[in-house]
């Protein structure tokens, strides 16, 4: 959105393609460390940016999502999940990350019936009941502590000690209605129609263990929106796109800002200013051709 | 203007019910929101009707949307 906002002020003709407004932050209950604002709501946050970009003439095309990027004699193609085509001299991928999944049996024919990746949002639908949280960051200790409050019991399943902010770890250990499994994997939700249970397995025994549970919370950790690019330019091995500290990827005009990029450090502040610089780049580069 | 019956099935908590109701407010759309936090009986509803335990869920004329989304919510409401 940054990046739309300083590409058209440069009068460059913009397209803002777009599954949705707001990304990662709208799912962020509180903001402290966006200048500007002392406390703010990531939802605010974002309504806020979405109106800034709609005082511009950014023309928009927001529910569609980018799934194929090709090269074109003088310039870019890009395809939307719609099928529309669009073509432009210069693009800029700010797609940021997105929830990453286990990768086990039962885990897609459970999403929405039990197993979900958005705690802020489904948690209070298990107040009274069991759940697991999968995972031992931060976002997986916050869905912990919401959760010990609300919930009969919480299972809390982790392949690593836990690796959160110590606060929030202290906090996990003094809950009466809280399991902690450390050094466990989960290899399989359970359920007909509706999550029943998961089974876990200790990676130090190998010992299996079922776990009767109605929620399953999934906060492992983040993967870069980069489908797109692979192929067409240089990612990472974590499967981000390498940009240089100018956005600029190895193609020319084609550059990439964010979390989806190799920049260390991903944080709202640090992203939105990296949209900024990539629009800038991709201006210098037009002015070029 | 739809005349499509809309209920939205939503969290206190989540932003995304927060989307989709500006969404619906921001078009001129009426709909009928339950808080299935509290609300056990629309809880069972939406699972009953649409076999999902997620949020926001919303229904349009019977035809149900999980989560915020923009196209589907469009075509679904015929905007």
């Amino acid at each position: 959105m940054t990046a739309a906002v300083y590409a058209v002020r440069k009068r460059i003709n913009t397209l803002l393609l777009s599954k949705d407004f707001g990304g990662q932050v709208i799912t962020t209950a509180g903001i402290e460390n966006y200048m500007g604002y002392q406390y703010i709501e990531g939802f605010e946050l974002m309504q806020k940016f979405e109106e800034q970009v709609k005082q511009f003439p950014i023309e928009q095309r927001i529910g569609q999502g980018v799934v194929a990027l090709s090269r074109l004699d003088a310039g870019f193609e890009v395809r939307t999940d719609n099928g529309e085509r669009y073509q432009a001299k210069a693009v800029i991928i700010a797609t940021g990350k997105r929830p990453r999944q286990l990768n086990v049996p039962g885990e897609d024919r459970l999403r929405a019936r039990g197993v979900t990746y958005c705690a802020v949002c489904d948690g209070p639908l298990f107040a009274g009941m069991k759940v697991a949280v999968i995972g031992g960051g931060n976002s997986a200790l916050e869905a912990m502590g919401d959760m010990v409050n609300i919930a009969e019991h919480v299972y809390m399943v982790s392949l690593t000690p836990l690796t959160g902010d110590q606060i929030l770890i202290d906090k996990a250990k003094n809950a009466s209605n809280l399991t902690i499994f450390l050094e466990h994997e989960v290899i399989e939700v359970e359920g007909s129609s509706q999550v029943e249970g998961i089974t876990i397995r200790d990676l130090k025994t190998s010992q299996e263990k079922k776990l009767e549970v109605a929620g399953v919370f999934i906060e492992i950790g983040l993967i870069p929106n980069s489908e797109l690019a692979k192929g067409v330019t240089k990612l990472n091995k974590y499967g981000e796109i390498e940009v240089n500290c100018a956005c600029e990827t190895e193609i020319p005009g084609l550059f990439a800002a964010g979390d989806v990029t190799n920049i260390p450090e991903k944080q709202i502040v640090v992203a939105a200013g990296e949209g900024a610089k990539a629009a800038l780049q991709a201006h210098r580069y037009l002015q070029r051709l | 203007m739809s005349a499509k019956e809309v209920k939205v099935y939503s969290t206190p908590t989540c932003p995304w019910c927060k989307k989709v109701k500006k969404f619906l407010d921001d078009n001129g759309i009426k709909y009928q929101d339950f808080n299935v936090a509290e609300d056990r009986a629309a809880r069972e509803e939406m699972m009953s009707k649409s076999h999902q335990l997620a949020v926001p869920t919303t229904f349009i004329d019977g035809e149900v949307v999980v989560g915020f989304n923009e196209t589907q919510l469009k075509e679904k409401l015929g905007l």
